[in-house]
């Protein structure tokens, strides 16, 4: 038995190395993940030896003091056996009492170093949940300055930033497993949490808190790159909507702005300027639609104009019975959004 | 020391027999179909706590068994997430409130503290019959919602905005927290039944420090139960009012706050844990000494950790909310006190392991579930120290870490003692032993199942598998280890299985049990197998911890008590000392009805307002019927020296 579970721990070890998937809070590509990665496999190794110690006292009892017998038998007392388990007990409570004060301190100075990050220039990102995609902005005193987008998130390598967070309907809860712990978006309450990361990267990341029909598929992505490749999607990003090169995507356009698409959605430099969906101006320079549910590619976007519920069903987009060649305009023109 | 005889050995004469004779006429349990709904004897009212609530667990497993399914492999089609968010929401809900307090507290509570007591019923037995039916009332109400398409969907937790009239609109959510007023009444009620039986029901020389751990367990829960339930009561009752009447208290656009909410709920939450695990622990030191024929070393201890788990329980509840982001200074003051309260569950499991160290185990099946129960607890309680730590909890909250890590806590803490209790008392229940063999296929598939399905869910945590979401993208890799943990479930069902076929069959075709098989101490075992209506022949006299194996066989015997009503014994809270006589109510149909008409007013309030103002009349009316007066009072107090011969 014991030797199973000590089978079971080194597959627990191994985890690192199975899971491709990259979401994973053993793969740390951040210091706050690191410290959190450090501490759980400390106190993973404590607990294994305390378990292996109390699962090996219960199966001596359970193999070397089992009687056969097919009746009760006499009740036995055992003074002297009695005073010396009294003593183990207490020396073993005593030892537990100064585990536990240790894993306390480690706790506690494992916390504050994780949350205590210092650093001058850091980047601001505000993150806003959403039922059920995440709206990111870089806030800016100008504010032709600020940059919004949506549920991915473009960060420096190297650099603190600073998350702030609200929500504007229910509460969500931010957590990229490889970079820090879970942060709340509650409404009403506005709050600041500090990352680093210093591999450049593509780290996915998802929603933790229940928050509705579409809990399930919503996830970010933190594209972690160099500070001049940050700049210059920086700077990009800050640009109105490009106009349409194409027939085809000017046409795309028009039908954009004459069916319900603008009542949710913005395109800087055009008609369409609400703010209940997802910012569309640079729609085609992200990898992921529909909170990092599909990639972005001309049939999943038809599909997904087409009939969103079908997708994610009870996500608060409508369906959009648009002629065949309307939506191959709308597509064509959202692909040129780069 | 020699064992001694069970006390109820003596005094079996002519004189006895004739007294059980008309005892058994004064108490005798109603027949008939008005019958059963009038009945207040508590092992009727045990038992039918026990049979509901399994039926729950029953009927929340197979809500489990599809949650595995669907999550079998990434983007299942088998439910969307509107049906899934109502499965997993009512397998919580039925799990929590309709199976592990009902069961845990509730039927082990009210069918084994009486006769451990050495009492001839429960104290306020209307009260308690009342309470039974006030819980089926619940669960019926909420099972109810799911069959109409009404269940709730948003978490057994509801946490708002979610859960407020803005996002969940209809009459869902309404009924999540209507359920949560029927079964907190219900607890309340039998905590207060249960308290009071312990207090002032105990035969004369269980003093306080002779109390059965088992029995101080039940007093701690009773305790832990009136201050716990009152806050989620407080909880739902607010969100109803924010829902049906247009309050503002967690709408934060209108000055409300929405973690006000979380604080209450976890308030009840977290000591909700030590409710259904407490009750677990106490049959493991019930079970530990009968099956390694020793007294349990350090029972003070026991019984303190027992009480300062009760305290410390409290103070645990913001480990629930770390991720909230609340300042560090408090975190830390929460992380301490859950790293604390591992101190007194620590100690116990040293003086059991101190007390099978040097014994002799008898590995009958009740015994095999205490090993499971080692096992299995343990990984949860370990990986509980874990999540007390804020770095650690921020990166395994709301993931399947934490489904593993419950599921270890409450299936270890509750489940297995559950079963254990279940093969240890069926003899007293019934008059017959389970099958040996069929308990341990149970038992193996089930374990084995058991670890299956959740240890596996540890990995899926670690790799960033978050709660209660109804699929997943095949990019995320979580598929295997889902299926595997899918797989389990079989093993589980066929345990499950074999456990049903085991108890059906040995209702009826069992060995004889005899009033002690298992050669026990506690008092319960010194009457026959079942008890008879009356439970004691004599009250019993108490002589020491272990009373069936500390009696001497000549102990005094209580009399005195009259035998042509219902009388039994009030005794003085700390040294048993004989104080007066009550006169136990008898059945009446009124519990029942006055169940119904409560219950009527709470469903209605779930639709519109007025169902108070119009539910309240027929309410009172039951009432009065419940109260009228018996036309005979108590026999007025006689001095200590007409008790004892």
């Amino acid at each position: 038995m014991i030797a199973s579970f000590i089978g079971v721990a080194l597959a627990l070890i191994q985890a690192k190395s199975l899971d491709p998937g990259g979401h994973n809070m053993l793969q740390p590509a951040a210091p706050q993940a690191s410290q959190i990665e450090w501490l759980y496999w400390t106190v993973f190794w404590i607990l294994l030896v305390v378990y292996v110690l109390m699962i090996g006292a219960f199966t001596k009892t359970a193999v070397v003091n089992r009687s056969g017998a097919t009746g009760p038998l006499p009740i036995m007392t055992d003074e002297k056996g009695d005073r010396r388990a009294k003593w183990a007990v207490g020396t073993a409570t005593g030892i537990t009492v100064i585990t536990l004060f240790v894993i306390l301190v480690m706790s506690i100075v494992t916390g504050k170093k994780a949350a205590g990050l210092t650093s001058k220039n850091p980047v601001t990102v505000q993150v806003t949940g959403h039922q059920w995609w995440w709206e990111v902005t870089y806030p800016n005193s100008q504010a032709d300055q600020t940059v919004t987008t949506a549920n991915e998130i473009h960060v420096p390598i190297h650099t603190p930033i600073v998350l702030l967070t609200n929500s504007s309907d229910v509460i969500h809860s931010f957590w990229p497993p490889n970079i820090t712990g879970k942060r709340d978006l509650i409404p009403g309450y506005s709050s600041a949490a500090w990352f680093q990361i210093d591999k450049p990267g593509i780290y996915r990341g998802q929603c933790a808190e229940f928050c509705g029909l579409q809990h399930a598929h919503m996830g970010f992505s933190i594209i972690a790159q160099s500070v001049e490749e940050f700049q210059s999607w920086e700077q990009q990003q800050l640009k109105p909507a490009n106009e349409p090169g194409t027939p085809e995507a000017t046409r795309g356009r028009a039908v954009f702005l004459t069916h319900s698409c603008l009542m949710c959605h913005t395109i800087r430099g055009t008609d369409a300027g609400s703010r209940l969906g997802p910012d569309l101006t640079h729609v085609a320079s992200r990898n992921m639609i529909a909170a990092e549910t599909l990639p972005l590619t001309a049939g999943a976007l038809a599909g997904w104009i087409v009939d969103p519920q079908r997708i994610k069903p009870g996500v608060k987009m409508s369906p959009n019975p648009l002629a065949p060649d309307d939506l191959q305009a709308v597509v064509a023109y959202l692909q040129s959004l780069q | 020391m020699a064992v001694t005889e069970p006390v109820v050995a003596n005094e079996r004469d002519v004189a006895d027999a004739e007294l059980a004779r008309r005892l058994d006429r004064t108490w005798r349990q109603p027949k008939g179909f008005w019958g059963w709904f009038s009945n207040t004897h508590h092992t009727a009212i045990g038992l039918r706590f026990m049979v509901t609530a399994f039926v729950f667990f029953l009927l929340g497993g197979i809500l489990a068994a599809m949650i595995r399914m669907q999550l079998i492999r990434p983007e299942n089609s088998l439910m969307g997430p509107d049906l899934y968010n109502q499965v997993f929401t009512m397998h919580g809900a039925t799990m929590i409130f309709l199976f592990a307090v009902p069961m845990m507290f509730q039927g082990f509570g009210v069918y084994v503290v009486p006769l451990m007591c050495g009492a001839r019923n429960i104290a306020f037995p209307r009260l308690n019959a009342f309470s039974y039916y006030i819980y089926v009332g619940g669960a019926l109400c909420l099972w109810g919602g799911l069959l109409t398409n009404t269940g709730p969907d948003v978490g057994w937790f509801a946490y708002v905005p979610l859960s407020g009239p803005q996002y969940s609109p209809g009459h869902r959510t309404d009924i999540w927290a209507q359920m949560i007023t029927f079964t907190e009444v219900s607890a309340l009620g039998v905590a207060v039944c249960i308290a009071t039986t312990i207090l002032r029901h105990r035969a004369p020389g269980m003093t306080l420090n002779r109390m059965p751990i088992l029995l101080w367990e039940k007093l701690v829960l009773s305790f832990m139960v009136i201050f716990a339930m009152p806050s989620v009561m407080v909880a739902s009752s607010l969100l109803l009012l924010d829902r049906l009447v247009g309050t503002h208290f967690f709408n934060h656009s209108e000055g409300g706050d929405v973690l006000l909410y979380q604080h209450l709920f976890w308030f009840f939450g977290h000591p909700e844990v030590y409710i259904i695990f407490l009750p677990g622990a106490a049959i493991i030191s019930t079970l530990v000494p009968a099956f390694t024929r020793r007294r349990i070393l350090g029972h003070t201890p026991i019984v303190l950790s027992v009480v300062a788990t009760g305290f410390i329980g409290f103070g645990v509840w913001v480990h629930h909310m770390f991720a909230t982001g609340l300042p560090q200074l408090s975190e830390s003051f929460f992380t301490a006190a859950s790293l604390m309260i591992v101190i007194p569950t620590a100690v116990q499991f040293f003086f059991w392991v101190a007390t099978m160290w040097n014994g002799r185990i008898w590995l009958r099946l009740p015994m095999l579930w205490c090993f499971g129960f080692f096992f299995v607890f343990l990984i949860g309680g370990l990986s509980g120290v874990m999540l007390a730590s804020v770095p650690l909890d921020t990166q395994v909250h709301d993931t399947y870490f934490i489904v593993a890590h419950f599921h270890y806590v409450l299936i270890g803490g509750a489940l297995f003692p559950m079963f254990a209790g279940i093969y240890f008392w069926f003899p007293k229940m019934v008059g017959r032993m389970a099958d040996e063999t069929l308990g341990k296929w149970h038992f193996w598939l089930f374990f084995i199942g058991f670890n299956m399905t959740f240890f596996t869910m540890h990995f899926l945590g670690l790799r960033g598998m978050t709660r209660r979401v109804y699929t997943y993208l095949p990019e995320m890799h979580w598929g295997p280890l889902s299926a595997l943990a899918t797989a389990g479930v079989v093993f589980m069902t066929a345990g499950i299985l074999v456990f049903l076929v085991n108890i059906l069959r040995s209702m009826r075709m069992g060995k004889i049990a005899g009033d002690n098989p298992w050669g026990d101490f506690s008092l319960e075992w010194a009457t026959s197998s079942p008890p008879p209506s009356y439970n004691f022949v004599h009250i019993p006299m108490v002589n020491g911890r272990n009373p069936l194996w500390d009696g001497p066989i000549d102990q005094p015997l209580i009399v005195g008590l009259r035998d042509d009503i219902r009388e039994t014994l009030v005794t003085h809270s700390l040294d048993t000392e004989p104080q007066h006589k009550d006169e136990d109510p008898g059945p009446s149909i009124w519990p029942f009805l006055t169940a119904l008409t409560v219950s009527a007013a709470f469903i209605g309030s779930i639709f519109t307002p007025w169902a108070v103002p119009i539910g309240a009349p027929p309410v009172v009316v039951t009432l009065i019927g419940w109260l009228w007066p018996r036309g005979h009072s108590p026999a007025p107090l006689p001095g200590r020296e007409s008790w004892q011969h």
